[in-house]
């Protein structure tokens, strides 16, 4: 009996070294690109034409402070930036939870049919319909407006399915007849019971849809052309097709970086719902 | 009995009601440019320069077109064989880290760190990610350097020049980008697993993969379904990666030319025809394999 | 074109020798500038300014420009960078600054709209706006817009631009200007639709020490004996590689050498036709690589780079002024450029790298701005003396650059103190663009593309030309084949 218990922890010292080993193998996968990004944004255009060094210079404050006195409104950007990722990620995952739950919840004729067919949506490749939702919002006359780019997210099929198979782990229909027993509103038991209940999968969603929002190039460089508009991927873009005389990569890096921390920080705000051990809401059946 | 079943009724109509944003956004932002896809996939309808070419009602032509010509098998093999290098690892890992992770005996430290840091690399946009990767790979960037000086290759390898290691850098890219990703999912849904089953399977003396394949995994399958499917209809749809990585060749010779690259590429003559011919083909596609993956675990559900 | 290519995410660690990316200001520039700088105060003549239309301005500065009585009151320009806006910002008499978009001219409002060109969006945003002009509200109307070379034909080629004799441009009033610079901007008719301000005509930079050792000198005539035509070139391509050089950096530095010296234009009878000098590139690059004396690096890569240091081991370099002054890092010590170790001549073949063309849209409400700011920035040689001195750009004035070529004064430091206008403006002259096509830019993409793939040894030339046949049909469906 000793022997097999002694067998046994062995064998876990064993797996837990592999466990470690693998885990640091891949946090350095993970890590290294930040590593390489800051580095280059410290350093000068000239050094970085040079390749790559793994020593950091010194040139990240005259970077930034180069960028800073540059024609590009940093700022404005942030501010339209964490606008629409912000709304994009609040609308996205309330209305997703919400179709979801419609699906999930309720029995109705169209029911079927309305799974199927946002599905079949997600299906779909967006490449061809941008365009013609580029005519599209020409004819509304909503160019050059942050709209375009926050309301369709209201209709998200990837994160509704996301949504729909979280419910059917997690929400059981026993705490929805209850609060209905209760006399809650429909409306009601789904605001107060179901969102809280749905808390890790929203706040992944959320990220998800922030940081995708956050980093969408395609679609905004179609609809915004005015300066006051303009999201933080658009102004690197032009950063970099910069002219000869101001074409600086130093300022690229440096500009990565800066669009980079705001994500960073709503990750980490958002990521102790999904790795810091709160629970689900105490689901026990 | 009969008020029971009206008070269903009188609660299912909320199910309507909740679909309604969802619906009346796509309806009004999504369907008339898909509506338009399709009605386009059946004419003549593109632009030299800025010469409109078009409308001309051509039938299934376009059609005709894209499947004698045998290319869009070509690129759907490239685009199926860079999926599999990037996903099979992701899920791999994933699947490994989410074991990890719940397993009680283990009794990893660090996990919040560890869990934390695996989605990083998401929140770096693609282009800037090509950046970074363009850095590493270079002729004469750090990977050529560190491999010369262990003398494992004499001269520097031209990773972009070769078919093999230019699908594998992309593989590898996707990696690196979307493991995180994939991890996050399984765990939010490891976090409405009930902490006491894991806790009695031990104190049954259960081992660590009994828990694992007997507990975890068949609690996961909702969200493993998600995973499969997404990651399947995501690399189908691959395309920022290998786009920004050949900087939009797909070359050595076409040989990581995706579904999607091949289609933006008649987006750069407004062909609207033949990209939504395309389209719709690639729905297919994705439908086809979609059903058969939702099938599968269905069946292995029941 | 540069720009575009900066564009496309390879330009990973470029090249720029300026420091600073506040403004185009005329401190702080590379050594050149600062010589030219240097030699512009002491031989410019003092004179006011006289912009070519200085008629009656009402009640503005006599050296401002006209804005057209009771013309619009918002003029708008597109651009995918800020390099025409700077100008502007520095050199248009009467242009008043407001904020990084706008700007005053009398009383109209400048106002700039920049998208960047990555992902095609500065042309897909042209292409949904100028159709469209005629009819937008007078504050919305583009006015201006700019071109590069390599796509001009597509917006010339329509009614979307307009012709410059109708906005009241004389030939007279551009005769100063290079041919091939009108070329690229003149529509199947014969009408010029555009101008631009710069002529980037360029040479062959090679590396001065490499020079020495191996070709017994670095001065010029005897380098340019050694590049005179493709066959001595080759030839000294190979001396080279015995001495342990290569002789470019990659084989898409004289691609443009090549192509701008074809016999017949891309496109023929709604056909495209592969030009010898053409499938010379491919030939002669073919053997090149195949002899380990050049690689297939993208241009601006970080391999690409390498031969602006000595390290590298690279002779030559194919470029105008700017790629002399901005990019070949004058300002990181150690670099050939740094050391002042660049000689420039004129090269197996001339031809020209860059520029940006402007031209009016149709439908603007501002027909008289355009046309006075397009003639200031373009011919007023003050502003354009102006323009070279202080922004290093190879202006478009044949009197200008020749003034400049003939100051003995004027040293480049890196080029070792050579004066670069004289092979300059005389390249200038020898450019010939009147073989442009429509289909230019998706051409020259694709068949170098392509051919990457014959030269790494990824498929034979027959397959390679196959697959720029197929990414042709793709781009413009209307072209037939063979």
């Amino acid at each position: 009996m000793d022997e097999v218990k002694k067998r046994k922890t062995a064998s876990v010292h064993v797996r837990r070294a592999v466990a470690y080993a693998v885990l640091v193998f891949l946090t350095l996968l993970c890590l290294i690109w930040f590593y390489i990004l800051i580095i280059n944004a410290t350093r000068s255009h000239s050094e970085l034409s040079k390749g790559f060094t793994p020593i950091p210079s010194t040139h990240l404050i005259q970077n930034w402070v180069n960028l800073l006195h540059g024609t590009l409104p940093v700022f404005r950007g942030l501010a339209n930036s964490l606008i629409v990722a912000g709304s994009n990620a609040v609308l996205c995952t309330y209305f997703s939870t919400m179709t979801a739950y419609a699906i999930h919840a309720y029995n109705f004729k169209l029911k079927k049919f309305m799974f199927t067919f946002i599905l079949a949506v997600m299906m779909i490749p967006t490449q061809v319909t941008a365009l013609g939702f580029i005519q599209l919002m020409t004819k509304m006359k909503l160019m050059d407006n942050l709209l375009p780019l926050i309301l369709p997210s209201i209709a998200a099929p990837v994160t509704f399915f996301y949504m729909k198979q979280y419910m059917e782990s997690v929400l059981p229909m026993s705490l929805i007849e209850a609060a209905r027993m209760d006399g809650a509103g429909e409306f009601r038991t789904f605001n107060i019971i179901v969102v809280p209940l749905m808390k890790p999968a929203i706040a992944v969603q959320a990220i998800f849809t922030f940081v995708g929002s956050w980093n969408n190039y395609f679609t905004p460089a179609l609809i915004l052309h005015k300066d006051r508009v303009k999201t933080l991927p658009i102004l690197i873009a032009q950063l970099r097709a910069a002219d000869w005389l101001k074409f600086d990569m130093g300022q690229v890096y440096v500009m990565i970086l800066f669009s980079i921390l705001p994500v960073v920080i709503v990750y980490l705000f958002l990521s102790k719902y999904i790795v810091g051990g709160v629970t689900a809401g105490g689901v026990k059946e | 009995m009969k008020q029971k079943k009206s008070r269903v009724v009188r609660y299912n109509k909320w199910g309507y009601i909740f679909l309604i944003p969802f619906v009346a956004v796509y309806l009004i932002f999504q369907l008339t440019p898909l509506v338009s896809t399709i009605w386009n996939s059946f004419f003549e309808n593109y632009r030299s320069g800025l010469k409109q070419i078009g409308p001309n009602f051509i039938g299934l032509a376009n059609y005709a077109k894209i499947l004698s010509s045998g290319e869009l098998w070509r690129y759907a093999g490239n685009t199926m064989i860079m999926w599999i290098i990037g996903f099979v690892p992701q899920i791999f890992f994933s699947l490994l880290l989410a074991a990890w992770f719940t397993d009680p005996s283990l009794r990893l430290k660090g996990q919040r760190f560890f869990k934390t840091v695996i989605y990083l690399p998401n929140l770096i946009m693609a282009s800037a990610f090509a950046m970074l990767f363009f850095t590493l790979f270079a002729d004469s960037g750090p990977v050529n350097s560190i491999l010369i000086n262990l003398h494992l290759i004499a001269k520097p390898y031209k990773w972009m020049s070769h078919v093999a290691s230019t699908r594998n850098l992309i593989g590898l890219m996707n990696f690196v980008m979307w493991f995180g990703n994939t991890t996050i999912l399984l765990m939010a849904g490891m976090m409405g697993i009930d902490q006491s089953l894991y806790e009695a399977a031990e104190v049954d003396g259960a081992t660590s993969t009994q828990i694992f394949f007997r507990i975890t995994l068949p609690l996961l399958r909702p969200i493993l379904v998600y995973v499969l499917i997404t990651s399947l209809i995501g690399g189908l749809q691959m395309f920022d990666v290998p786009q920004i990585l050949t900087n939009g060749t797909g070359d050595p010779m076409r040989s990581t030319l995706s579904m999607i690259m091949w289609l933006n590429k008649h987006l750069y003559s407004k062909n609207y025809g033949m990209g939504g011919a395309l389209s719709v083909l690639l729905f297919i596609i994705t439908a086809v394999l979609s059903i058969i993956v939702f099938k599968f675990t269905q069946e292995r559900n029941s | 074109m540069k720009k575009r290519l900066l564009s496309i995410v390879l330009g990973v660690a470029m090249t720029t020798g300026l420091l600073a990316g506040c403004g185009s200001s005329s401190d702080g520039a590379a050594t050149s500038t600062a010589s030219l700088a240097a030699e512009a105060a002491t031989s410019t003549v003092e004179e006011t300014s006289t912009p070519a239309e200085a008629d009656s301005v009402g009640e503005a500065n006599p050296g401002d420009i006209d804005t057209g009585d009771g013309e619009g009151k918002v003029f708008n320009i597109q651009a995918w960078n800020e390099e025409f806006k700077s100008r502007i910002e520095d050199h248009l008499p009467g242009y008043q600054k407001v904020s990084a978009t706008e700007g005053k001219i009398g009383d109209v409002t400048v106002k700039w709209t920049i998208t960047p060109s990555d992902d095609n969006a500065y042309q897909n945003n042209l292409d949904t706006v100028l159709p469209e002009n005629e009819n937008a509200s007078a504050d919305d109307k583009v006015d201006l817009f700019l071109m590069e070379a390599d796509y001009a034909l597509k917006y010339v080629n329509s009614d979307v631009t307009m012709s410059v004799k109708d906005l009241g441009i004389t030939d007279d009033q551009i005769a100063d200007q290079y041919q091939y610079t009108k070329d690229i901007v003149t529509d199947s008719d014969g009408n010029l639709k555009g101008l631009s301000w710069q002529a980037c005509s360029a040479g062959l930079i090679y590396n001065r020490d490499i020079a020495k050792e191996v070709l017994g000198s670095d001065d010029p005539e005897t380098v340019q004996a050694a590049v005179k035509d493709w066959d001595s070139y080759n030839a000294t391509a190979k001396k080279l590689k015995d001495a342990g050089y290569f002789i470019t950096s990659s084989v898409n530095d004289s691609y443009r050498v090549y192509s701008n010296n074809v016999s017949g234009p891309w496109v023929q009878d709604n056909k495209v036709v592969i030009d010898p000098n053409i499938k010379k590139w491919v030939d002669d690059s073919k053997a090149l690589v195949d002899a380990g004396e050049t690689n297939t690096y993208e241009l601006w890569s970080d391999d690409w780079n390498k031969g602006f240091f000595p390290e590298g081991k690279v002779f030559c370099y194919f470029g105008p002024a700017w790629l002399i002054n901005f990019s070949m890092q004058a300002d990181q010590e150690g670099s050939v450029a740094n050391q002042g170790k660049w000689g420039l001549c004129e090269g197996p073949q001339g031809f020209y790298w860059g520029g940006s063309w402007i031209a009016a849209a149709t439908g603007t409400d501002n027909p008289t701005l355009a046309k006075n700011i397009m003639l200031t920035m373009t011919t007023d040689k003050d502003v354009l003396k102006d323009i070279a001195v202080k922004d290093s750009d190879c202006v478009n004035s044949k009197t200008v650059l020749s003034d400049l070529a003939n100051d003995s004064s004027f040293k480049n430091e890196i080029l070792g103190g050579q004066n670069p206008y004289k092979q300059l403006a005389a390249g200038a002259e020898k450019v010939d663009m009147s073989n442009i096509s429509d289909y230019d830019q998706g051409c020259n993409e694709e068949f170098q593309n392509a051919m990457k793939n014959y030269f790494d040894g990824n498929g034979s030339y027959e397959d390679a030309l196959a697959q720029f046949k197929t990414a042709i049909t793709e781009k413009y469906p209307d072209i037939t084949m063979d």
